[in-house]
Parts: C-alpha cells; structure tokens; sequence
C-alpha cells in the first residue's frame, strides 16, 4: 500500500495539489478522476517523483519519504523502479523496435543480459499475443498497438505499482477498446494500478477505488459505486459533464 | 580538350597523393576532435544547476567558457583564426603551436567544434520530454537517459546538419595552406606556378574536392536512409 500524507505541490503561481492524504491499496485498481487542470497527473507523477511534492509525506512499505527534505538521487531512483508508468502518448523510445523498447530497462536498468532479457520480453509479447510486432518501429504502429506495448514495457520491469495517464486519450474509441481489454485483465488479475482517465464508464466498471480531484483539492475517495451514486453536487456536475 | 586530360593524367595520382596525406587525415582528425568538442560543449550549455552550491558556481564558470569558446569562433574568420593560433601563439612564445599540423587540427576542431555544438545542442532539445520521462520512468538515472534514449535520437536528427559541417570541412581544410602546410590545394599551386596551366590546374583540384565531396555526399544519402528507419 501507498499512503500520501498532506501531499502538497505548488507551483510559481499555483497550487497544485493542497494537502493531499489517501492511499493507494496494493492489488487494487485506484482511478484518479476530476476534471481538466485539477492536478490529477500531478498526483499520479508525484507518486513515482516525477514531480517532488514541495511538502507533505509518502510511505511506501519500508521506505518513508518527506517532501520538505531533500531527497537524494538514490532514494529518487529506488523509489522509481518500483513503479511502471504509461503515458498519454508518444512516450514508445522512437529509435527503438518493439523488442528492443521492451529489453531497454531490462538490461540498463536490471542489468540482465541481452539473452535473458531478449527471452522475457519475447515471451511477454507472446502472453499478449503481439509477437508479431516485436520488430517493428513504434511509427509502423497504430495509436492501440503504441499504448499496449508502453503497458507491456512498463509490465516487463515487474513493478509493484502500475501508474496510467490517461492511457486511452489519444485514441480513437475502437482502438481504446483494445488498450481497455489489456487493462482490465489486469484488473482481474488484481494488479496495483492506479489510473488518470476520462472514461467514466471503465473506472466505474474496473476500479475498486475513485479518487476525485478537484482543483487540487481531494473532492472524494473511496468506494467506486458510492462515487458514481452520489449526491454530492459538485461529483454530480462533473459526472454530469462527462459522457458515459 | 586533349590537353587537359593529359594534365589530369599527369597530375591526378599526386593531387590524390596529397589529399590522402594531407586533406582527409586533417578532415577525419579535425572531424573527430570538433565532435568531441562540440557534445562537450553541448552538454555543458544544457546542463541543469546542480544541488550542491560550488557545484553550481563551477558550472556557472563552465557554461560562461563555453558560450564564450562558441561566440568567439562563429565570429571571426577561420583563416584569422589559423593566423592567430600559428604565427601570433609562437610569436608569443607559445611554441606548441610552431607545429603547422599542430595549429591546423586546433584550430579546424575547435572551429568544427563550435558550430557542430550548436548543430547537437538543438538536436538534444529537440528530442521531446516524453521520451526522457519514459526513461526516468523505468528507473534510468539522468545519465542514463541521455545516453540511451536522448543522445540516439539526437544523433539522428543532427546527422543531417553535421554531414554538412563535415563536407564543409573538408573544403576549409585548403585553408592549411596558408599556414604552410602543402595538402592538395598548395599542391596545385605549386605546380600551376611550375607549368603555367593555372586555369586548368585549379579545375583540376576543383574537380578532386567535388569527387571527395561527392563521396561523402552518398555516404550521407545512406546514413540518413538508414537512420530513417526510425523516423518521426
Ligand atoms: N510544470 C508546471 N509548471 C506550472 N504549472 C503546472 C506545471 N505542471 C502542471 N501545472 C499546473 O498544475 C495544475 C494541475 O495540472 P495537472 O496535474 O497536469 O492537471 P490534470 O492532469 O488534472 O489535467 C494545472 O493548472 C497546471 O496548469
Ligand atoms: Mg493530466
């Protein structure tokens, strides 16, 4: 599990996330919704410190980190890999095929051999059916086929926790279809996930969690249903303006 | 007609004599050198303050070198620049540079070297952040990320604009010889002044710079195929 304590980001002439405390339970799908600007990729970043909170706590099993100090390097890159992070989009390394996105982290980051990681990422691709793609460029692949191999990537460093921005986003809905399939198995499969999206009828389908961000304050949390039924007016304006 | 292809016939194995000894050793040393240089010089004019304070005023001293090494070397001429750097620094009893071959490679690199840097400066700035951040994400150090992931494509995007900092070059290098050193274009000087067929002479020489530009001209053609394979 993840917990965030006063997790508090500001910027020059904003704030983006004030005072922030909630968990991220292991084994759980967590959507973080709200609406544009409202710092939903702001906490999802601050989780694998792509951005550093400028105040405010996080505990992640054995390790405690506080904002106001500085936090070394180190303890930056320990934090790190034990997320995966999908992004919006274009995010596949562009001089690199398939495979070799895939054995990337592996063998830099994991330092495996180029044997043993070229094996893993080959059979990954084969439990998710797309073998055949494994060498081609990410520009001679669809927008779905893009978002699916970034999920597969980020799968192959056997991260604790799987962080999604707006995964689907960029895509057309018959490709975002395919994206959604991936990610719900990976629900089924009870998968630490903790996903930004816009799509209101999977996070009702597939989250066990709703965290609700509203201009950077935590509008909600908690049981996903509740969410979806609440009374709440500024929950029911939001959800009001989205479309299912 | 006849009369040139017998001159060429003539002279063309010296003139290739020359541009081997002379003309492509300066290009491909001054090249390699002006690279280094240049990514160098990149790096440290894109690099970020570090945390610790000497850290940071050392960098600050470094950045302030390198713009100043920049501005200096795209703002004057080269053939100044040779002047300056092997009649003035011996003159100065800097003997170092009494070497002519010396003076050439300094001061070709270090010119190289300064374009070539702002060449790979917009490269690596114009790899997007999303990339970088893929990388951080899977546990890369920053060191990490710019040789895997940000150099590469840099790398690419500036083949283009170095081949033609390299074609350029190696035309620039007939400036050698005015610092004595007698590579091709010296040559066909040389032998103009013997025989008196100074037009066809320096046609001659003309065409073995095209022939050598040309050369390298395909070369680019097949990098950037090659390379493409990547492309967007
Ligand atoms: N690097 C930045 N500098 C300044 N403001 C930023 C920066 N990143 C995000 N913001 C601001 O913080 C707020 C939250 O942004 P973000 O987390 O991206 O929102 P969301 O993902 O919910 O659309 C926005 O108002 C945004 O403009
Ligand atoms: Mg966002």
């Amino acid at each position: 599990m993840i917990t965030v304590n006063n997790l508090t980001k500001k910027y020059p002439n904003q704030v983006a996330l004030n005072d922030i405390t909630t968990t991220f339970p292991a084994h759980q799908t967590t959507a973080i919704l709200g609406p544009s600007g409202s710092g939903k990729s702001t906490l999802l970043r601050s989780l694998n410190l792509l951005e550093l909170p400028t105040s405010g706590e996080m505990i992640l099993d054995d390790l405690q980190l506080a904002f106001n100090q500085v936090i070394s390097n180190q303890t930056i890159l320990k934090v790190r890999q034990q997320f995966g992070m999908v992004f919006q989009e274009k995010a596949l390394f562009t001089h690199l095929d398939v495979l070799h996105n895939l054995t990337e982290g592996l063998i830099h980051v994991k330092k495996l051999t180029k044997a043993v990681a070229n094996q893993q990422a080959l059979k990954l691709l084969e439990q998710f059916e797309m073998t055949e793609l494994a060498n081609r460029f990410p520009y001679q692949l669809s927008g779905g086929q893009q978002q699916r191999i970034a999920i597969i990537r980020a799968l192959a460093m056997q991260p604790k926790y799987l962080l999604l921005d707006e995964p689907t986003s960029a895509l057309d809905p018959e490709l975002e279809a395919q994206v959604l399939r991936i990610l719900r198995s990976l629900a089924e499969q009870n998968t630490s996930m903790v996903i930004v999206t816009h799509n209101m009828a999977f996070a009702r389908q597939v989250a066990d969690r709703i965290l609700f961000i509203d201009h950077g304050n935590l509008g909600y949390q908690g049981d996903t249903e509740n969410f979806f039924t609440s009374d709440n007016p500024r929950i029911q304006q939001f959800l009001g303006a989205m479309t299912f | 007609m006849s009369e040139f292809f017998e001159l060429a016939v003539k002279y063309l194995p010296s003139l290739f004599q020359a541009a081997l000894q002379y003309t492509i050793p300066l290009t491909i040393m001054s090249f390699s050198l002006g690279l280094v240089f240049a990514l160098v010089t990149a790096l440290i004019r894109l690099s970020q303050p570090p945390k610790n304070e000497w850290a940071a005023a050392f960098l600050k001293i470094l950045k302030g070198v390198a713009a100043f090494y920049v501005w200096t070397f795209r703002s004057t001429p080269l053939i100044v620049q040779l002047f300056i750097v092997f009649y003035g620094l011996p003159n100065a009893h800097i003997s170092f540079f009494a070497n002519a071959w010396i003076s050439a490679i300094t001061v070709f690199s270090l010119n190289t070297g300064a374009y070539a840097s702002e060449t790979i400066r917009a490269a690596i700035l114009s790899v997007p952040y999303v990339q970088k951040e893929a990388g951080l994400s899977l546990g890369m150090s920053n060191w990490e990320v710019y040789l895997y992931v940000v150099l590469p494509q840099a790398a690419r995007i500036s083949i283009p604009p170095l081949s033609n900092s390299l074609i350029s070059l190696l035309k620039d290098t007939s400036l050698a010889s005015v610092i004595t050193i007698v590579e091709m274009f010296y040559l066909s000087q040389q032998i103009a002044a013997q025989n008196y067929r100074i037009l066809s002479m320096y046609i001659l020489v003309a065409i073995v710079y095209a022939f050598l530009t040309s050369i390298l001209s395909i070369g680019q053609h097949y990098l950037e195929a090659y390379t493409s394979r990547f492309a967007q």
